[in-house]
């Protein structure tokens, strides 16, 4: 009893906090605001860990908090299930969140919207909460849904600026796409499992999957269930955690602060499709062309998207598209039913690369919001903790032996050398060269931003990024004359003017911005060595995560090879895969460094190769000619050929227009001229005596 | 408590509520007319909770029965009562009148007296129709409701008005009359009973079933509307004042939706049987078709109204598949809609009363001078789209869920919404409301005062409860609905 509160306690306290936070949010000081959310999630972080060691006791949990809804012979329920995946995340989402928190107070501190923004993380951090703790898939809808809207929110959380509410429109409506995936899925769950609850759906999907096929494309043997049930899931977490062709949203969602990019579309929400793959690993181990589907799906993301963070120049799409890659790299895990390695990486991923958002966002602190990395360089005199703390979140990154990353990385590799799976071979290629390319725009960078000669503080930057976007910024306020002058002055949280001024130097942010950027520091570097044991091969998850080890052997045969973590680190200077990160590093430091004039010369001989990568190999193109433009034809069509042409114009007028002309032509048999009638008449006795004679 | 008439007091507080009003005459009283109103409303939605909290769950059958003679000669009966079917939308009708003698508080101020008159007598007719359990009486209710609607949008409505009510009044008439056929046919065979019950039970042959389906469908079809009847309904809206459109969205086209459960199911099971792949595919249609047809709306209301004719047709998808989730999804849909579709409006009109448009070109960045009024309108477009914890998530969901289990292409086909339907009410959002302030008159708005924020409190209160938990409007259901199934199945031909 004492722990089933505990468990409500994680999410609510979360969610009071931002309920104060979001309802008074025009009444409460400012210090209100950020205590009472950092208040909620340090309580929820605090439980999380009070219940990390209960379960590490063994002590798991399954069971409901209220029934929500009950209709024909299905139930459905608002319910918890506790067990080490769950805990897992839930120390995961809370204790970045609450370094994002922490990190915001510096962060947002001249913005007037500080109190909504304390508000809209808080609740984000609530529905991650229960998406992560759910033991039912409503309740997973829920949650899924709801870390979109805040996602959107916060995307367009500078609401006055038209990049930013175009992305997060954009980002929601990609999101449903992915949904509209996986509430069908969720459908097929009910309609054959006759439940949404986790574990009556686990234990009754062997069974289920032996002899049910579907018949959705007419004839024919049909699809199998489980293949029909995972792909649909797998289209929501490809929505959500952005992979290829569903990854459009993620580099525009960079519209939104900082702390947000780091908090929601880096370390956790972004996470929630590999954690939700993994949950349901009972079900994927059960079709094999899911499985090979989600390693081609992510092996794509793991490459091509790396390839596109070389040529961005914003330091947070750079950290954007690493992203991108790096959700790809945890769905090839998934692939290759090495679920345990996807949520390691996850974990791993969600500290390092919320330390290089966080420490991103420092840099732009200290350029005054000028976000361009050509402006920089030589930062590292004038940041030092931001510089050390990002060359230790780029080093986990890359998979540097005894970093965070490198043991998840390493393992993900291992893993695909060692599957089976249809498209494991492409996967591992994809992983491999994905190595280089991250090793090279991380360090590209870093080699730019912190190093070199000091570009910043140069009077009126000359260059297409910044002159798009105050281009963007002027369509904004397309009759600053008309507008009133108090409310311009309300929108001066648009993080203007841009760049530092001549002669101007950075400096380094307050300890509020520099305390997270240490924290998170600290399991970038250790996290890593001291969990591959028992997560990997320890046992960890034991039934949390299912893996069909006769089919697919990857992970006991991973054990095998797994000597300790030490040992795994050393070891891995020999191997291929250290070498080729240690040239990624090492080309961009003489690309950037040494030679600039390589990177330009290339940048203008291989021209389509680069406007390629330049227009994101045109998806965003292709969607806003074929499903925006074709979707606003289409509607069009349908509104004025349709509904004003033929149903309007046609039947519904066209019958009044014919009443009408009937009447007119009657009406003319009306002259009002006495002769006319008299006329008529006798012509009409006249017939009418004619017919009476002839008949006689 | 088991001997008061609520069912009477619920049809005639409100009707004697507004006669009261119009006695206060010309404008000089409209004070008193409004606040005789409200408390007439209040009254009208007071009688109506006893329904909820006496009634007894366990039962399919009819409860809070009232039976007198009317028209003896022709066996006519005041006969009244509510099963779990009707009993919810007695109390939403009850509810929605509150709100929208609020919503035209200060709005309106032409006729005061007879414009809030015509709402209370409305809202006791319509109650009478969801508690009519005889044909006639069912009939001459719902006939009589056309009237004050019809009033309300050709006195108070916009410049095109009396288009807009002519096409409104001959579009539903046309359907009336095929219905009063099929009354007058199910009389004669029925021995000359008009109890509907007793037409439940009457065995009809297949031909004559499909007959009197296809003129119960055609009557009803115009009410919810379905397409293609449905041309009426945005221009209806965009001439009707905000009461108006409240009134005809939240509670006018549940109508034909409650005709379908009350006379088309269960007269003719087997041709409702034969014939629901035309009225799936009519949903479906609705649902696509109108879906892409509200993404280019530029004016907010006929977007808002189109945007209704997609989520009735998951109503009627969630009828004709013939299962417990899918009908009471379609139930929940009901309700839902009311609440939302009725805050949507209502915040166009909070709108259109400042900068007297309702073109979406004609406003942006609304947010800046009216944040309050952005996080209601937030909330309410949130719970248009379908998000979950909002009611408008509970009966997507389960009509969605419904269909996968009846046929993965129909769900398919209806889980389009979840991306059409938020383009286009985020779409209309992000125009309107995100963005810098566009223009002068965008400038001047002022943020919603203590009325208007009671009214979106009043909404916010109905949308985000039945969204966070439903069971309390469902578990009503279930008896009823049950029955309703059971009854379905049985075969009447003899």
């Amino acid at each position: 009893m004492e722990m089933q509160k505990l468990y409500l306690l994680v999410p609510v306290a979360p969610l009071v906090g931002a309920i104060i936070a979001g309802l008074f949010c025009r009444v409460i000081p400012r210090w209100v605001a950020h205590t009472v959310t950092i208040a909620g999630v340090a309580i929820a972080c605090i439980a999380s860990y009070v219940i990390f060691r209960d379960v590490m006791a063994g002590n798991t949990y399954n069971g409901p908090v209220y029934q929500w809804l009950t209709s024909g012979d299905y139930h459905f329920e608002v319910g918890f299930l506790i067990d080490q995946l769950t805990v897992t995340m839930m120390l995961v989402v809370t204790s970045v969140s609450l370094m994002v928190h922490i990190y915001t107070i510096g962060y947002m501190q001249d913005d007037p919207g500080y109190n909504r923004f304390f508000s809209y993380i808080s609740l984000f951090t609530f529905s991650m909460l229960m998406l992560v703790m759910s033991n039912n898939f409503m309740q997973l809808f829920f949650g899924w849904e709801a870390v979109g809207l805040v996602s959107y929110l916060l995307i367009g959380f500078w609401y006055t600026r038209p990049t930013a509410i175009f992305a997060n429109l954009k980002a929601f409506l990609v999101n449903r796409v992915g949904d509209f995936g996986f509430i069908l899925g969720i459908g097929l769950v009910l309609a054959h499992f006759g439940t949404l609850d986790y574990a009556a759906v686990f234990a009754k999907a062997p069974e289920l999957a032996a002899d049910t096929r579907l018949a959705l494309f007419g004839e024919g043997e049909g699809v199998a269930l489980m293949t029909a049930i995972c792909i649909l899931l797998f289209i929501g977490a490809m929505g959500k955690s952005a992979q290829v062709p569903l990854h459009v949203w993620l580099p525009d969602s960079m519209e939104g602060p900082t702390p947000i990019s780091a908090l929601i579309h880096a370390a956790t929400m972004v996470t929630a499709g590999i954690f939700m793959v993994a949950r349901m690993s009972p079900l994927f181990e059960l079709s094999d062309t899911a499985l090979s589907f989600v390693i081609i799906i992510g092996s794509i993301t793991a490459l091509f998207m790396g390839f596109l963070g070389i040529i961005q120049n914003d330091i947070k799409r750079v950290v954007a598209y690493s992203t991108l890659s790096q959700l790809g790299y945890m769905t090839v895990a998934l692939g290759a039913s090495a679920y345990s390695v996807a949520i390691f990486h996850l974990m791993t991923h969600a500290f390092f690369k919320a330390l290089l958002f966080l420490a991103a966002g420092s840099v732009i602190i200290g350029m005054h919001h000028d976000q361009d990395i050509r402006n920089m360089g030589g930062l590292r005199k004038y940041m030092p903790i931001t510089w050390i703390t990002s060359l230790i979140g780029s080093l986990a990154l890359i998979g540097t032996p005894f970093f965070a990353g490198f043991y998840s990385k390493d393992s993900i590799i291992e893993a695909v050398a060692l599957s089976h799976i249809p498209g494991a071979g492409f996967a591992y290629f994809a992983v491999m060269a994905g190595v280089f390319v991250t090793a090279f725009y991380s360090f590209r960078m870093y080699f730019l931003v912190f190093h070199g000669a000091e570009r910043f503080g140069l009077a009126a930057p000359h260059h297409e990024d910044h002159a798009a976007h105050s281009k963007a910024e002027k369509h904004a306020e397309p009759d600053g004359s008309h507008a009133d002058q108090d409310h311009h002055a309300d929108d001066a949280h648009d993080e203007h003017p841009h760049g530092l001024a001549p002669g101007e130097k950075p400096h380094e942010t307050p300890w509020v911005v520099t305390l997270p950027l240490i924290m998170l520091a600290i399991p970038s570097v250790i996290i890593g060595y001291i969990g591959i044991g028992p997560m990997l091969f320890g046992n960890f998850f034991k039934d949390a995560i299912v893996v069909d080890a006769e089919a697919h052997p990857v992970m006991t045969e991973l054990a095998t090879h797994f000597h300790g973590a030490f040992a795994m680190a050393t070891h891995a200077l020999t191997t291929p895969v250290f070498w080729l990160a240690f040239t990624g590093v090492a080309l961009s430091w003489f690309f950037y460094m040494k030679r600039p004039d390589i990177p330009e010369a290339i940048k203008a001989r291989s021209g389509w190769l680069y406007s390629l990568l330049e227009n994101k190999y045109y998806f965003d193109k292709f969607n806003e000619v074929f499903f925006a433009a074709g979707a606003r034809l289409l509607g069009r069509g349908l509104w004025k050929g349709g509904d004003a042409g033929l149903i309007d114009g046609i039947i519904v007028n066209g019958s009044a227009r014919f009443v009408g002309w009937f009447a007119t032509v009657v009406r003319l048999f009306q002259t009002g001229h006495i002769y006319h009638y008299a006329f008529t008449m006798i012509i009409g006795v006249f017939v009418l005596m004619t017919l009476w004679v002839t008949r006689a | 408590m088991s001997g008061t008439p609520l069912l009477s007091l619920a049809i005639w507080v409100p009707i004697l509520a507004g006669f009261v009003v119009l006695a206060t005459g010309s404008d000089r009283n409209a004070p008193l007319a409004r606040m005789l109103s409200l408390i007439g409303a209040v009254a009208g939605l007071l009688v109506t909770i006893p329904l909820y909290t006496g009634f007894d769950m366990r039962t399919p059958a009819m409860q809070f029965v009232e039976l007198a003679t009317w028209i003896p000669r022709f066996n006519v009966n005041y006969h009244l009562g509510v099963d779990g079917i009707s009993m919810p939308f007695v109390i939403l009708n009850s509810f929605i009148t509150v709100t929208v003698v609020l919503a035209g508080w200060q709005v309106i101020d032409n006729k005061v007296a007879q414009y809030n008159a015509g709402f209370l007598i409305m809202s006791g007719l319509l109650n009478g129709i969801f508690s009519a359990l005889d044909g006639v009486l069912f009939y001459v209710f719902f006939e009589a409701s056309l009237i004050p609607l019809y009033l309300i949008i050709g006195i108070w409505g916009g410049p095109n008005r009396v288009y807009a009510a002519f096409k409104f009044f001959l579009f539903t008439l046309f359907g009336s009359l095929l219905f009063l056929l099929a009354l007058l046919y199910l009389f004669i065979n029925s021995g000359g009973s008009f109890a509907i019950l007793d037409w439940h039970q009457l065995p009809i042959g297949m031909s004559a079933q499909t007959w009197l389906f296809l003129a119960f469908l055609v009557a009803f079809a115009v009410k919810v509307p379905m397409w293609p009847v449905h041309t009426w309904l945005p221009d209806a809206h965009v001439e009707a004042p905000t009461g108006g459109s409240i009134v005809l969205a939240a509670i006018a086209l549940k109508l034909g939706a409650y005709g379908f459960l009350r006379f088309s199911l269960p007269i003719a099971p087997d041709a409702s049987h034969e014939l629901s792949g035309l009225v799936i595919a009519l949903s479906l249609i609705a649902i696509i078709y109108i879906g892409f047809v509200a993404l280019v709306q530029e004016d907010m209301k006929k977007l808002v109204a189109y945007s209704s004719i997609a989520h009735m047709g998951f109503v009627t998808l969630g009828f004709f598949m013939f299962s417990a989730m899918g009908i009471e999804g379609a139930l929940v849909q009901m309700i839902s809609h009311g609440f939302v579709s009725g805050a949507m409006f209502f915040a166009i009109g909070v709108m259109y009363d400042r900068a007297h448009s309702r073109q979406i070109a004609d406003y942006g960045g609304v947010v800046n001078t009216m944040p309050k009024f952005a996080a209601f309108f937030m909330l309410f477009a949130m719970a248009n789209a379908g998000l979950p914890a909002t009611s408008g998530f509970v009966g997507e969901f389960m009509v969605i869920l419904a269909a996968v289990d009846y046929n993965f292409w129909v769900a398919f086909a209806a889980a389009s919404t979840m991306i059409v339907g938020a383009a286009y009410t985020l779409w209309m959002y992000k125009r309107v409301v995100f963005g810098a302030v566009a223009n002068h008159h965008v400038a001047d708005l002022t943020d919603i005062n203590a009325r208007e924020f009671l009214v979106f409190v009043l909404f916010a209160i109905g949308a985000l409860g039945m969204g966070l938990y439903p069971q309390p409007f469902t578990e009503v259901m279930h008896s009823s609905v049950n029955e309703l199934l059971r009854h379905v199945a049985l075969s009447k031909i003899q």
